[in-house]
């Protein structure tokens, strides 16, 4: 048994396939023994069934492309403008003085409540969504590349300053370099919740993508459309996270990968 | 000759949550061209902060502190810094680490010749400092002592006029420690540089430097100061720790140190209290 120390690579896929393959089975021995009504939950044939014949009409790719297509608008709108002011907040203390204080009262602004004002502000076109991911990601993005960007090692700072380094030349070469591991990581997380408010705002305002096909479906009691639907989500969620997790290694190899 | 490093009455106060703190007080000091000053004491002397201040990474709240007669306004090419730990880039190898100065603004003179020029001095420095085998390495992938050895490197390729060191090997083994310290003077032999080293470590202290400052804390001063005769930087052994007039001079300052640490005055306080209780 190892308590301390690392799981190879081989191991740790190893038991995680099997933990997978674990609730798959406990799924399908619900279902299977009738143990819980079918129309609460649909055995995995069924969902997998269901799963082709969506596939298959045609409109499951178009609304899994369209929220992907959401979620990435919405999540690169918050990064495009997170990433710089989180460089210049987490840099410079009177920067941070002045932004910090907003930034903690505006994360604790409930995003979907913002859902009505939204649709009222741009209507009920694309905007609308991206709005409420940016809305959701943008301010806990900042916050998280803030911290990111000040708990660079001072000592780095200190010696690139004595060995002549300007400001400018602190903040490209030594705070940025040194925070973007960090950063990459903040972004990967963030991604994850873009997928949340994604959900939201289709599930509220629109007529196309996965949060509205789960909607629809709620509405004909297709509970393995529901399924479907969650699933797909999150099998996307999972396979962006461990392809970015995959770049980091490649981009940073000599800086760890943040464990959640 | 006037001296390279002049201290004149220099004051350091940190304004701290519980009040003002008196950091340093009525500090004076020169140091010669070329000569390596030891800066040891107990902790919370102001010994680091003395030295941050000669790096220019803080400013004197009242007094003097003059390079060639030039004040001290903030961090300068001509000084730099090896620190205790977590200075390096791990995103560069070893022989970048060691040329980073040479991308810097600051240091580009005249284009393709000072490029040449500074990275002939890296290979040179990479050499000296056996780091040839580990040149294309990160950061970290090397042991303790390896890193500082690349810190120090990075620190010389500049040739700065004055040298700072902060418990360079603090977080070093005592044997890499040992090694460090010939290392250190076979260079300075090569390479002539002043230098203010700051440890808490008497043996190190007696070991490299011309002159030794003892501080004393609360406020942060200077308490006395130590020549050091012992023979030149490359005459130097290991051995030369164990013989009677080293181990007579380390003890003195250590004496000096645990005088000026406080804990006496502690221990008659506790002897008082505990006096009153009973």
């Amino acid at each position: 048994m190892i308590l301390r120390g690392s799981l190879d690579r081989r191991r740790y896929l190893l038991i995680a396939v099997a933990s997978f393959g674990l609730w798959l089975a406990l799924w399908w021995a619900a279902t299977a023994l009738e143990m819980v009504d079918p129309l609460f939950l649909p055995g995995p044939g069924v969902v997998a069934r269901r799963f082709v014949i969506w596939l298959r009409d045609g409109d499951l790719l178009t609304d899994a492309g369209i929220s992907i297509f959401r979620v990435t608008s919405g999540f690169l709108a918050s990064a495009a403008m997170a990433l710089p002011l989180g460089l210049v907040i987490g840099a410079y203390r009177p920067v941070r003085a002045f932004f910090e204080p907003l930034l903690e009262f505006a994360r604790y602004l409930p995003a979907v409540a913002f859902v009505p004002l939204v649709l009222l502000w741009v209507g009920i076109g694309e905007g609308s969504k991206i709005m409420v991911i940016w809305i959701g990601t943008f301010f806990q993005m900042v916050i998280m590349l803030t911290e990111d960007v000040a708990r660079v090692p001072t000592a780095q700072i200190e010696a690139a300053r004595t060995l002549g380094a300007s400001g400018r030349e602190v903040l490209t070469l030594v705070r940025l370099r040194s925070a973007m591991p960090a950063m990459f990581d903040t972004l990967r997380i963030t991604l994850g919740w873009a997928w949340t408010y994604l959900v939201v705002a289709e599930l509220v305002a629109a007529n196309s993508g996965l949060g509205y096909a789960i909607l629809k479906a709620q509405r004909f009691l297709q509970t393995d459309r529901i399924f479907v639907g969650i699933i797909l989500i999150g099998l996307i969620g999972l396979g962006t996270d461990q392809f970015l997790r995959w770049m980091h290694r490649r981009l940073f190899p000599w800086a760890a990968v943040r464990s959640t | 000759m006037t001296d390279k490093l002049i201290i004149r009455a220099l004051n350091k106060r940190f304004n701290t949550p519980a009040g003002p703190f008196e950091a340093l007080a009525n500090i004076s000091l020169g140091v010669a061209s070329g000569e390596f000053v030891a800066i040891v004491g107990a902790s919370g002397c102001g010994k680091s902060t003395l030295l941050r201040i000669i790096a220019g990474l803080e400013l004197p709240s009242s007094g003097e502190i003059l390079v060639d007669q030039r004040p001290i306004l903030g961090p300068d090419r001509g000084r730099a810094m090896v620190f205790q730990d977590y200075s390096l880039y791990p995103w560069l190898t070893v022989l970048q680490n060691i040329r980073f100065s040479a991308r810097l603004r600051a240091n580009a003179r005249s284009g393709n010749t000072a490029d040449a020029l500074a990275a002939d001095r890296s290979l040179q420095l990479l050499e000296l400092m056996g780091l040839e085998r580990v040149r294309d390495s990160h950061p970290n992938a090397l042991s303790g002592g390896m890193r500082q050895r690349v810190a120090i490197a990075r620190a010389l390729l500049n040739k700065p006029e004055l040298l700072l060191m902060d418990e360079p090997f603090g977080a070093l083994d005592a044997q890499t420690r040992e090694v460090m310290h010939d290392l250190i003077l076979h260079i300075l032999a090569l390479e002539k540089r002043t230098i203010a080293f700051v440890t808490h470590d008497v043996q190190e202290a007696v070991y490299l430097a011309d002159r030794v400052i003892v501080m004393a804390p609360a406020p942060g001063r200077i308490d006395s100061i130590w020549r050091i005769e012992l023979p030149p930087a490359l005459d130097r052994t290991p051995e030369l720790k164990r013989s009677p007039e080293f181990l007579t001079m380390e003890s003195l300052i250590l004496a000096r140190i645990r005088a000026t640490s406080g804990v006496h005055r502690d221990l008659e306080a506790l002897q008082r209290f505990t006096g009153r209780i009973a």
